[in-house]
C-alpha cells in the first residue's frame, strides 16, 4: 500500500512541475526555435539526473530514523505550502494558476527579448529553458531521492517520476500548446494532503512514534488531512463572501 | 546580491515558502512528539493535529491580510 501511494504522489507532485516548465519550453520553442530550448531542457535533465543519482545512494547510508524525521519534516514543510496555496486558490483568495496566461506572457517575452548567440546557441532561450526546467525539476528530484530513500525504493520513486514525464511530454508533443486543461489545483491539493500524510507518518515514526496498525494508518491520515483541508475550504469561502477581500475583517 | 545570499534565498524559499511560522510550528510538533514519546505518552495524534493547526492558522493570517 505504500509502495503503491509513494507512486501516486510522486507520480502527481511531478506532473504538476513538468507542466509548468512545459509551458516554458513550449513558448520559447515557438518563438525562437527549438534547437536552443531543447538543449537546455536537456543540459537541466542532466544535472537533475546527476542530483539524483548522487544524492540517492548516499541517502541510504543515513539511520532510517534519522532520515524519517528529517524527510517527514521536509515533507510536511513542502505538503503544508502546496496545501496553503491550493486552499487560497479554491476558496477564491488567490487566482487560480493559469497555464494559457503564463504562456502568452512567457511567449511575448521571449519575442521581445534580443537574440544573442553564443556556441551556436540562442542564449536566451537555453538559459530560460534550462532555468525553467532546473527548477521546476528539483522539486521533482527532491520528493524522488526522499520518498524513494524514505521507503528505501527509489527505482519505484524514479519510475513514477520519469512516467510523469513521460506522459506530459507526450501530451506536450501531440497538442503544441500549454496544457491548460490539467486540473492544476485539483492535483497541487491531492499532492499536498499526499506529502503532509508522508510528511507526518515519517516525521512522528521519526521521533519515536509507534502509528497504531502500523501502515494502515496512513488512509486514515491522509482522510485526516483531505477532510481538514476541505473544511478549511469551505471555511474561507463562507468567510470570502461575508466579507469580501478588501475589506476589514 | 551576491551569488551566496541568491543561493540562500533561493533554498530558503524552497523549504520555507511564504509562511516561516508553519516550518517552525513543524519543529516544535515534532519535538513535542519526541518529548512525549521518551516520557511514555502514546504521541501518534500530535503531529496530524499540530499540522491542521498550524494550515488553520497560517490560512487565517494570510485571509486577514489581503
Amino acid at each position: 500500500m505504500t509502495s503503491a501511494l509513494l507512486f501516486i504522489s510522486t507520480f502527481l507532485a511531478s506532473g504538476v512541475e513538468f507542466v509548468e516548465a512545459l509551458t516554458i519550453v513550449l513558448a520559447l520553442g515557438i518563438t525562437r526555435g527549438w534547437r536552443s530550448p531543447l538543449v537546455g531542457t536537456a543540459a537541466a535533465a542532466l544535472t537533475l539526473g546527476v542530483i539524483v543519482a548522487a544524492l540517492g545512494p548516499a541517502l541510504t547510508l543515513v539511520p532510517i530514523d534519522v532520515l524519517r524525521l528529517v524527510v517527514g519534516a521536509l515533507l510536511l514543510a513542502f505538503g503544508l505550502q502546496w496545501l496553503r496555496k491550493a486552499i487560497l486558490r479554491s476558496s477564491g483568495y488567490t487566482a487560480l494558476h493559469d497555464e494559457e496566461e503564463a504562456f502568452r506572457l512567457e511567449t511575448e517575452q521571449a519575442r521581445q527579448a534580443s537574440a544573442g548567440r553564443r556556441a551556436g546557441l540562442d542564449w536566451y532561450a537555453f538559459t530560460l529553458a534550462f532555468k525553467g526546467v532546473l527548477l521546476e525539476g528539483l522539486e521533482v528530484a527532491f520528493i524522488v531521492v526522499t520518498f524513494g530513500s524514505s521507503e528505501r525504493n527509489i527505482p519505484l520513486a524514479a519510475l513514477a517520476g520519469v512516467s510523469a514525464l513521460l506522459l506530459v511530454v507526450l501530451a506536450g508533443v501531440a497538442l503544441r500548446a500549454p496544457l491548460a486543461r490539467v486540473p492544476e489545483n485539483t492535483i497541487k491539493f491531492s499532492v499536498g494532503v499526499l506529502l503532509t500524510t508522508f510528511g507526518t507518518f515519517w516525521g512522528a515514526e521519526g521521533t519515536g512514534v509507534s502509528w497504531p496498525g502500523d501502515e494502515l494508518a496512513l488512509p486514515a491520515i491522509v482522510a485526516f488531512i483531505a477532510l481538514s483541508s476541505l473544511a478549511l475550504v469551505k471555511l474561507l469561502e463562507r468567510r470570502r463572501i461575508r466579507v469580501p477581500a478588501g475589506a476589514p475583517a | 546580491m551576491t551569488l551566496v545570499a541568491r543561493f540562500l534565498r533561493f533554498w530558503w524559499t524552497f523549504i520555507v515558502g511564504d509562511d516561516w511560522r508553519v516550518a517552525l510550528g513543524i519543529a516544535v510538533a515534532l519535538g513535542l512528539s519526541a518529548v512525549f514519546v521518551k516520557a511514555g505518552v502514546p504521541a501518534w495524534w500530535l503531529v496530524p493535529l499540530g499540522a491542521v493547526l498550524l494550515l488553520a492558522d497560517s490560512l487565517r493570517r494570510a485571509t486577514r491580510a489581503t
